[in-house]
């Protein structure tokens, strides 16, 4: 939430993936702020080209045939990868928002744990659901589904 | 305490379980449809005749204009919290929050417009 005014981010945004030993929870943070932004950006463009459907049969037949390259179709995969791994990790961080899978407050005893620790088989979970998830849409998406 | 900026933090989360939803509906119709017999391969979904079918359909029109309002406060509040994050000058953090607004506005009138536009036009109530 954007309230610190305290402390300078003099890392910038170089500091999502090198400000120190990050643990794997930090490099998932980046990923799940660089896929968030390759979607916001396919969406906002997706307002347009669906909105060019109101033109009529052919205006949508011509954006369609423009956007029927190899390229395009690549692309479209992408964000189907990032919005799988979005939305599986956005749904981990709405459950460490709300407490769930980080465990109760405990005396400091040796072998030590923590909360990030303690949902790491979350993490693992939710990316096992995402690369299925991935995988599926890979197989109807590139057109393997059916053949 | 409750701030104005934890309100905007919670929308923010109920946003996403709202996209998670109904952009899970929308992927599974468009890019699993061949797996999950929802209408065809990729190129199929999107041909006019299926489109058109969608788009007048009242469930399918109501679905598109929620994903958007969700999709875009969603997507606008985490770019503003990125912009903002680099704690800049308080100056820019208004000018950008103003900007973000704008432009949310102005995406969702276009694309609620040519949803409703297009339903009224070629859907059921014509």
């Amino acid at each position: 939430m954007p309230e610190n005014k305290f402390l300078r981010n003099n890392l910038g945004l170089m500091g999502w993936i090198s400000g120190g030993r990050y643990g794997v929870e930090r490099y998932a943070y980046a990923l799940h702020r660089l896929t968030g932004l390759g979607i916001l950006l396919y969406f906002l463009l997706h307002i347009f080209v669906t909105s060019s459907r109101l033109l009529g049969e052919s205006t949508w037949e011509a954006v369609m045939r423009a956007l029927s390259s190899p390229v395009f179709k690549w692309g479209e995969f992408l964000v189907y990868l990032a919005f799988g791994y979005h939305a599986l990790n956005g749904v981990r961080l709405v459950m460490a928002e709300l407490g769930f899978f980080l465990g109760v407050p405990k005396q400091p005893v040796y072998p030590y744990t923590h909360s990030v620790k303690r949902q790491r088989p979350l993490l693992v979970l939710v990316m096992a659901v995402a690369a299925v998830i991935v995988l599926l849409g890979g197989y109807d998406f590139l057109g393997f589904a059916g053949r | 305490m409750k701030t104005r900026e934890s309100t905007f933090w919670t929308w923010h989360l109920l946003a996403g379980g709202i996209i998670l939803v109904v952009l899970g509906i929308h992927m599974a119709i468009m890019h699993l449809s061949k797996m999950l017999g929802t209408g065809g391969e990729t190129h199929e979904v999107v041909q006019w005749t299926l489109v058109r079918m969608r788009s007048i359909d009242f469930a399918f029109a109501f679905m598109y204009v929620v994903l958007l309002g969700a999709a875009l406060y969603h997507g606008l509040y985490g770019l503003r919290t990125i912009i903002l994050e680099l704690t800049l000058p308080e100056r820019a953090e208004k000018f950008v929050s103003a900007v973000i607004v704008l432009l949310g506005f102005a995406l969702f009138i276009l694309g609620s417009y040519s949803t409703i536009a297009f339903y009224a036009m070629n859907g059921p109530m014509r």
